[in-house]
């Protein structure tokens, strides 16, 4: 039998993950701004995070709204919850991209470190290809594809534990790189809770299909 | 507690605050009723009813019992005139169907009722379907036989039926009957739907059937339902009116009064915290 709510959760679905490529496109580059020191890139990054938040309000005002007109239980409650949660980790990672951009701008003409800026490049797009890859688990439904998320976010914490490490030692070395180096340490740490929210996306995708509500990332030690 | 802790809807019963959604002009209205007053005898039951109906909508009206809103709806096609005095106008096609010399009988073939208990003629279920058109002198065969099928097709009843059509209607489950019932309403090819809590006296499967049948039917008619199921209402509705007391309280778009109504009554009754 066909439902009014089945095929409004087909359209929530295509809105959750348009707002998925959208976002995921703007860490990329968001990142890669970052390397290019391309302020004017960073600058339109900024001015476009309100369409990811609009995005965000319009999926969560859906999602109240069939929760309220439906009352959705077990498979369907899920989906709803999984969506409701999902779109604000989403909107999140919208905010870190952002945040990347800010510190782009910020770093206008300071010194910089080749190095440690080559070391957040590799992170980065490490942390980005893991975004698109929980999206395409969302897209395919790919429960084992989420699963084995887990423990990936232990080398992004080594990487940025690495960054912060050589970010002070230049910091000792040279007082006139604080500034940059500063704002090295605080791009790592967008990138590191960016990876954290991609884990927090694969275990709804995990609750979705399964009921269980998991911990993909144990969050072990992190200076970030 | 306190007495002025007691804050709840029935402190301010006596002139509660009204919303009343008012139908865009671009809307192309069914059938609206205008300063509506149904009396029983003395008893004023509903008063003040101003709504319009949206075409090719499904309008839920929803409220306690005694709310008024079966009364309401009977009144749409004169089901009350014997027991009730009906003032106001009621406005189809840029006619007052309230207006004493009106055929009623006519009237009630653009405007059809369907009651909450099915209730089938002791005929068979091909003469549920065919009895009121050969009333109204339709005998061609072919013609007859169409519409059976097209009713029946249309209340997604067919396919469970088209080998018995000469079986007794009376040997329909509950919800196969009121789909009858409801196939039989648009043999006469009416405008509108009334329904007074159609599903009530079904089980959840075959109350999903008939709503079902509901949402296909609304791409051809306009449809009018009383529902005490407040959950029903919410999924196939596009409007919701609130009736209270003999009042309407709240008129709006469904998932407007199921997310956020403007009246404190209608926010405590679709929240089932009433009285």
């Amino acid at each position: 039998m066909r439902r009014m709510f089945d095929e409004e959760l087909a359209d929530l679905d295509t809105s959750f993950k348009e707002m998925g490529l959208l976002v995921s496109e703007t860490l990329e580059q968001s990142v890669q701004a970052f390397l290019d020191h391309d302020r004017q890139k960073a600058q339109e990054i900024i001015d476009d995070d309100k369409a990811i938040n609009h995005r965000e309000i319009a999926i969560e005002k859906k999602t109240f709204e069939m929760i309220a007109l439906y009352q959705p239980v077990t498979t369907d409650l899920r989906e709803i919850v999984t969506i409701l949660k999902a779109v604000s980790v989403l909107e999140r990672i919208g905010d870190n991209a952002r945040n990347i951009a800010i510190s782009t701008i910020h770093m206008k003409g300071n010194k910089r470190v080749a190095n440690i800026e080559e070391k957040i490049g590799q992170t980065g797009t490490m942390v980005a290809n893991m975004v698109n890859r929980v999206l395409d688990f969302y897209v395919n439904d790919d429960i084992q594809g989420a699963e084995s998320m887990e423990g990936e976010v232990d080398q992004v914490t080594q990487d940025t534990t690495d960054i912060r490490g050589m970010a002070i030692s230049v910091m000792e070395k040279d007082p006139d790189i604080v500034t940059a180096a500063t704002d090295y340490i605080v791009v790592a740490g967008y990138i590191k809770r960016t990876a954290d929210y991609v884990t927090d996306i694969a275990e709804w995708l995990i609750y979705k299909r399964t009921g269980k509500i998991v911990e993909l990332n144990p969050g072990t030690s992190s200076y970030l | 507690m306190t007495e002025n802790q007691n804050v709840s809807f029935h402190l301010y019963d006596e002139q509660p605050k009204r919303f009343i959604y008012e139908m865009r002009p671009e809307k192309e209205i069914a059938i609206s009723t205008h300063d509506m007053q149904v009396y029983y005898g003395d008893k004023l039951a509903l008063d003040d009813a101003d709504l319009s109906f949206e075409r090719f909508k499904i309008t839920s009206l929803i409220g306690a019992s005694g709310s008024g809103k079966s009364t309401f709806l009977r009144s749409l096609n004169r089901m009350n005139d014997d027991v009730a005095t009906v003032k106001g106008q009621i406005m189809y096609r840029g006619l007052d169907i309230n207006f004493k010399d009106i055929d009623v009988y006519e009237m009630r073939r653009h405007i059809g009722m369907v009651f909450q208990r099915p209730n089938p003629f002791a005929k068979s279920i091909r003469e549920n379907i065919t009895f009121a058109l050969k009333q109204h002198g339709i005998t061609d065969k072919a013609y007859l036989d169409e519409m059976v099928e097209h009713s029946l097709r249309q209340a997604a009843l067919w396919d469970e039926v088209k080998d018995s059509l000469d079986a007794s209607a009376l040997s329909l489950s509950g919800g196969q009957a009121q789909r009858l019932v409801i196939a039989r309403a648009i043999a006469m090819k009416p405008d509108i739907l009334l329904l007074d809590e159609p599903a009530s006296a079904l089980d959840p499967i075959s109350s999903a059937k008939i709503e079902d049948t509901l949402l296909e039917l609304k791409k051809h008619y306009t449809i009018i339902i009383v529902t005490h199921n407040m959950q029903q209402a919410a999924r196939i509705s596009d409007y919701t009116a609130f009736f209270h007391m003999g009042r309407v309280l709240e008129y709006n778009e469904t998932r407007k009064i199921f997310t956020r109504p403007k009246v404190q009554l209608t926010i405590d009754y679709v929240n089932g915290n009433f009285g």
